[in-house]
C-alpha cells in the first residue's frame, strides 16, 4: 500500500465508515449559503516519547488524536468549528456551527474531487515501529553510558527520543482532494557538568520526517551527546557578555532563526493583508542588501518543515521571498491569497484539526554567498561570533525581534577570543539586514529541531544560512564595553 | 447568525470513564493508575474593521493515563471515549511500563495527602453571551478603541473568548476528585502610525467571571493609550541603571524564582538556587505566598495534579526561602513532603509595600520602566539573565520618551539582592499576582 490518499483513507476514513458520498453531502450543505470556500481536514496523530532520566528509563507516553475541522470562508470571514470524533452526527453539528458565519444568500456548487498530488519528500511509514521498544530504550541507555564515559564532570543526563506519525486528508469544495502521511521523529540531550563547584547546561537535539534508524546510523545520537558535552564545557570557561551595539558575525545553520524572526514573519500573508507588517507595501522594493537571497523552501527532503502538501492540500513550493536584497513574494495560504487576489504558495499550515490554517513559513533559509567563513571573521576588529542559539520573537508591526545566543565568542583584530555567555541579540528587522555586509559561502541547515509558535499554534520549521556578517546588533550581555 | 448547543459530557459522564479507565487499568495488571480528564467548551469571536472575522467553536476533551507495575510507569493519552479506544490506550501505557525502569520514586500519592474533603470552591461563572452579542461587544470595542487618536491606523484584531470546562482526577488509592470552571477573555490589539513609523500593542482582560472582566471602555482606552504612546519609540544608550518591571512584566521575573525553587529544577541540579533553603535570598521586605483557594481567581484548584489537597504555602518570609514548591515526585526525589504544588502553584502573592506605581517612579526618579519584554533568555542553572526589553525612560519620575530595541541583563542573584520596593498595582490576570518592582543597578544595553 504506497498510494498517500489510500493509506489516508485507510488511516481516517475506514474505521468511521464514512463515505464520499457523506463527505460530499457535508461539503455541500456547507457552501450552499453564501459561503466563497470550504474545507474539511481529516487528522490522526499517534505520538509516542521516551525519557531517559538519571540514569535509568524514568518514562513513556503514548498519546492518540483523531478528529476532523470544518471551515466556511465567506468574504473576510472565516467560520470554524472541530470534532475529536469522526463521525458523521459530529461532523455534521461542526459544519452547522463553522457554516454560521454567512448569513444568507447564493447556492455554489461543489467542484467535483479531483486528486491533487504532492511531493515524495519522505516515506509514508510509521517511525514508531521502525525500532522495537527495547531497541529505542537501548538507544537512550547506551547514549547515556557513553556520555558519562566520556567526561566524568557529566552530573545529569537527560534524554528523549519522540516519535510521531500523523495522516491528513483535505477535501475542499474548490476541487481539491489530498492526503498526506507525515512521519517525524525527535532526539534531544540536555546535560549538566559541574567542575570546582559551577554548574553549567548544554543541550543539543535533532531529527526530521525519518524514522529512528537516523539516530543509530553513522551514531547521530552519540553526535548530539558530544555536542551537548562541548557546550557545556565551553560554558565553564564562559565570561560575561558584552553590552551594546556590535558588529556580529552569525555562524551557520541554526543562527538562521534570525531570518525566521527578523524577516519570515513579516513576510507572512496575513499580516500584510493587514498592512501592518514592516513589510507592508515594500514588493519589489530594496528590503535587504544585495548580499541577501532568502527562500522558504518547503520540498527539501525528509526536513523537519517541509510537507509534500500544506493543510490546505496545496503542493510546497520553493518560494523566493527576497532576491538579491530586493522583496519578491509573500507566503500565503488560500484564504489571504484570495484576499489579496493572489494565489497561495502552499504556505497554508495548522497546528491540528482543532485549529484555523494561517499562513507560516516551512524551510526558511539564506542562500550562500561568496565570501570564505575564516575571511569574514578575519574581517571583524571587534565583535561577536555567535554561532548557537535557542529561540527568539518578534514583533512584526515594528519589525523589532530578539533571539538568544547560546554559544558565542568574542572576536578580536579578526580572531575568536573567549567564549561569552548566554545574551539576547536585538535589533530591527527591516534595518538588521540592510546591515548584512558579508555572506558566506557554507550554507547549512539546522538539525531539525526548530518549532514556530503564531497565535498560540506551534508548528515544526526548518532554519539555515550561511555564515554572515551583521554590522550592527545590540548585544545584550553585562559588560560596558 | 444563531449559536448552537453541542452534545458535550456531563460531570457524572467524566466520572464514570475515570472509574472505568482505573479498572480497565487493574485487569490488565497495573497496580496503580492514575486518570485525568479535561473537557472544555466555548468559541472565540474575532472582529476587524466593524464587522466579524473569525468565530471558532471550541470543543475539546483529553484523557491522560499513567498506570504503575511496581516501580515502573507508562503513559497514554486519548481524546477518544469509545470503551475500545479506552482498552487500547490503558494497554499500550501497561507496554510502556514493561519497559521502563525500577523508580523508587514513582507511584501515587499517599492516601494521608490526597484532599478526599476538598473544599467545594467556585471557579464556574458560565457567561451567558451568545456568539452575536460577543460579536456586536467587540464591534464596539474596537470602534471606541479607533476613536480615540487619530494615528490609530488599525486594529489588528479584537476578540472575546469564552470557554467552560470540567476537570476530573481519579487514582486507585480511592481518590475521586472533580471541578468545573471557567475562563472569559476580551482583548484588542491595536497599530498606530506616525510617519513611516508602525507600533503594536494591546489590552486584555481575563477572568473565571465574567462580572470581573473590565470593561469594553476601559479596554479600548488602555489598548489605544498603550500603542499611541509608544509611538517615537527611540533606542536608549548602554548603561547600568534602576529599572521598573511594569506589573505584568514583573510576573515572568517572579516566574523564575517560582521555576528555580521547584522540585523538578532542584533534583536534576538545575536550579541556581539548590540548597538555599531557610536562607536568606531576597531583602526582608519579600513575603510570598501561596494562596490556592481565592474565590473567582484563575489559579484556585483545590487539589493539585496529584490529587494532593492545596494549601497556603509561604515560599518567602522575610527575604528567607522556607519551602520549595514540590509534588509527589520530586519531594520523594528531594526526601522532603509534597507541598501540593504538582503541576504547579496557585495564586501566588507578592506582598505589596504602599507605594503605587506613580510612587515607585518617583522613588526611582530616573530610569528605565519596562513594560513589554521579549525572548526568553534566562538560564536556570546559573542564573544569568538576559532578555529584550521596551518601555519608558524616566526622569524626576516622570515619563520622558518611549524606548525599544534595549535589552536587560544580570544575574538574578544580585537581581534579587538589589530589589528595591514592590508596588501596590498589582495586576490580578494571572497565576502570580505582584505589583510593578524597582531594582537597582541593571545592565540595559541600547547604542
Amino acid at each position: 500500500m504506497t498510494d498517500i490518499l489510500e493509506i489516508a483513507r485507510h488511516d481516517l476514513l475506514d474505521p468511521t465508515g464514512l463515505t464520499d458520498t457523506e463527505l460530499q453531502r457535508v461539503l455541500h450543505q456547507l457552501v450552499s449559503r453564501q459561503v466563497d470556500y470550504a474545507d474539511l481536514y481529516f487528522q490522526s496523530t499517534y505520538m509516542e516519547s521516551w525519557v531517559l532520566e538519571e540514569g535509568i528509563i524514568k518514562g513513556g507516553s503514548f498519546d492518540i488524536d483523531r478528529g476532523v475541522g470544518v471551515r466556511a470562508l465567506s468574504g473576510e470571514k472565516t467560520g470554524f468549528a472541530y470534532a475529536d470524533d469522526i463521525i458523521l452526527p459530529a461532523l455534521l453539528e461542526a459544519a452547522s456551527a463553522a457554516r454560521s458565519i454567512a448569513k444568507q444568500g447564493g447556492d455554489q456548487q461543489v467542484k467535483a474531487w479531483h486528486k491533487l498530488p504532492g511531493h515524495h519528500l519522505y516515506q509514508p511509514i510509521n517511525p514508531l515501529h521502525s525500532l522495537s521498544e527495547q531497541d529505542k530504550v537501548s538507544l537512550l541507555q547506551n547514549v547515556d553510558q557513553y556520555i558519562r564515559d566520556k567526561d566524568s564532570r557529566v552530573i545529569q543526563v537527560n534524554l528523549s527520543l519522540f516519535g510521531e506519525y500523523e495522516s491528513i486528508l483535505v477535501l475542499t469544495s474548490d476541487g481539491t482532494l489530498a492526503a498526506d502521511i507525515r512521519p517525524l521523529v525527535r532526539f534531544n540531550i540536555n546535560l549538566i557538568i559541574m567542575q570546582n563547584g559551577r554548574r553549567e547546561s548544554g543541550h543539543a537535539g535533532g531529527g526530521g520526517r525519518v524514522d529512528y534508524h537516523t539516530f543509530i546510523e553513522n551514531k547521530l545520537a552519540y553526535d548530539f551527546a558530544d555536542e551537548a558535552l562541548r557546550q557545556a564545557i565551553l560554558n565553564l570557561e564562559a565570561v560575561d557578555a558584552p553590552a551594546g551595539p556590535m558588529m556580529v558575525v552569525l555562524g551557520a545553520g541554526w543562527p538562521g532563526v534570525l531570518l525566521h524572526e527578523a524577516v519570515g514573519h513579516g513576510l507572512e500573508g496575513d499580516f500584510n493583508r493587514k498592512g501592518i507588517s514592516a513589510y507592508s507595501g515594500r514588493m519589489g522594493q530594496q528590503v535587504a542588501s544585495s548580499l541577501c537571497t532568502i527562500v522558504d523552501n518547503g520540498t527539501l527532503p525528509a526536513r523537519r518543515g517541509s510537507l509534500n502538501i500544506d493543510d490546505e492540500g496545496i503542493p510546497t513550493q520553493n518560494n523566493v521571498l527576497i532576491e538579491h536584497g530586493i522583496l519578491r513574494q509573500y507566503m500565503m495560504d488560500k484564504r489571504n491569497a484570495r484576499l489579496m487576489n493572489t494565489v497561495s504558495t502552499g504556505n497554508g499550515r495548522r497546528e491540528s484539526y482543532a485549529h484555523i490554517p494561517m499562513p507560516r513559513m516551512t524551510n526558511t533559509y539564506m542562500m550562500p554567498g561568496e565570501s570564505i567563513p575564516e575571511d569574514i571573521i578575519a574581517s571583524v576588529k571587534k565583535g561577536l561570533y555567535a554561532v548557537n542559539f535557542g529561540g527568539g520573537q518578534v514583533d512584526i508591526t515594528s519589525g523589532k525581534f530578539v533571539f538568544s545566543a547560546s554559544e558565542a565568542y568574542l572576536i578580536q583584530d579578526g580572531k575568536i577570543g573567549a567564549p561569552v555567555k548566554g545574551a539576547v541579540l536585538t535589533g530591527n528587522g527591516p534595518d538588521v539586514l540592510t546591515k548584512v555586509s558579508m555572506v558566506g559561502n557554507d550554507l547549512k541547515l539546522d538539525t531539525g529541531v526548530g518549532t514556530c509558535g503564531k497565535d498560540g499554534q506551534n508548528v515544526p520549521v526548518g532554519v539555515g544560512q550561511p555564515t554572515l556578517r551583521v554590522d550592527e546588533l545590540i548585544v545584550g550581555g553585562t559588560q560596558s564595553s | 447568525m444563531k449559536s448552537i448547543e453541542k452534545s458535550s459530557l456531563n460531570s457524572n459522564q467524566l466520572k464514570d470513564i475515570s472509574q472505568l479507565i482505573l479498572q480497565e487499568a487493574k485487569r490488565a495488571g497495573a497496580d496503580q493508575a492514575e486518570v485525568s480528564v479535561a473537557t472544555n467548551k466555548g468559541f472565540t469571536v474575532s472582529v476587524r474593521e466593524g464587522d466579524v472575522e473569525t468565530v471558532e467553536y471550541h470543543q475539546d476533551k483529553g484523557i491522560e493515563i499513567d498506570v504503575y507495575v511496581g516501580k515502573r510507569v507508562g503513559s497514554a493519552s486519548i481524546s477518544d471515549i469509545r470503551p475500545e479506544a479506552i482498552r487500547s490506550a490503558v494497554e499500550a501505557a501497561c507496554h510502556i511500563a514493561k519497559f521502563t525502569d525500577e523508580d523508587p520514586a514513582a507511584g501515587l500519592a499517599d492516601k494521608t495527602e490526597l484532599a478526599f474533603d476538598f473544599p467545594p470552591l467556585t471557579l464556574a461563572y458560565p457567561w451567558s453571551l451568545t456568539v452575536d452579542q460577543a460579536i456586536k461587544l467587540a464591534c464596539e470595542c474596537e470602534r471606541e478603541a479607533l476613536s480615540f487618536d487619530k494615528r490609530i491606523m488599525s486594529a489588528e484584531q479584537t476578540s472575546i473568548t469564552t470557554v467552560g470546562g470540567h476537570h476530573v482526577y481519579a487514582n486507585s488509592n480511592g481518590f475521586l476528585g472533580d471541578y468545573p470552571y471557567t475562563r472569559h477573555e476580551i482583548s484588542c490589539v491595536l497599530v498606530a502610525k506616525q510617519g513611516e513609523e508602525m507600533q503594536r500593542d494591546y489590552s486584555y482582560s481575563i477572568a473565571s467571571d465574567p462580572k470581573q472582566l473590565s470593561s469594553i471602555h476601559h479596554i479600548a482606552k488602555e489598548a489605544a493609550e498603550r500603542t499611541v504612546n509608544r509611538l517615537g519609540a527611540r533606542r536608549l544608550s548602554t548603561m547600568k541603571t534602576p529599572v521598573i518591571y511594569l506589573a505584568e512584566e514583573a510576573r515572568g521575573w517572579w516566574g523564575n524564582l517560582i521555576a528555580a525553587i521547584s522540585g523538578g529544577s532542584l533534583y536534576r541540579q538545575s536550579s541556581f538556587l539548590l540548597d538555599q533553603l531557610d536562607k536568606k535570598i531576597l531583602p526582608s521586605f519579600v513575603h510570598i505566598q501561596e494562596q490556592p483557594h481565592l474565590p473567582h481567581a484563575l489559579g484556585s484548584a483545590p487539589f493539585d495534579e496529584d490529587g494532593v489537597a492545596t494549601r497556603e504555602n509561604i515560599f518567602i518570609d522575610a527575604g528567607v526561602l522556607r519551602s520549595y514548591s514540590l509534588g509527589t515526585y520530586t519531594a520523594r526525589k528531594l526526601g522532603m513532603k509534597t507541598t501540593g504544588n504538582a503541576g504547579g502553584v496557585h495564586n501566588l502573592i507578592i506582598q505589596t509595600s504602599k507605594e503605587d506605581l506613580a510612587g515607585l517612579l518617583k522613588q526611582m526618579n530616573k530610569g528605565l520602566l519596562i513594560t513589554e519584554m521579549m525572548g526568553s533568555g534566562t538560564n536556570l542553572v546559573t542564573g544569568d539573565y538576559s532578555r529584550g526589553a521596551g518601555g519608558y525612560w524616566i526622569e524626576n519620575g516622570e515619563v520622558q520618551y518611549p524606548v525599544h530595541e534595549i535589552t536587560v541583563a544580570g544575574r538574578l542573584q544580585e537581581m534579587y539582592a538589589n530589589l528595591v520596593a514592590i508596588g501596590n498595582d498589582v495586576d490580578v490576570r494571572g497565576n502570580i499576582r505582584t505589583g510593578s518592582i524597582l531594582i537597582d543597578g541593571v545592565m540595559v544595553a541600547g547604542e
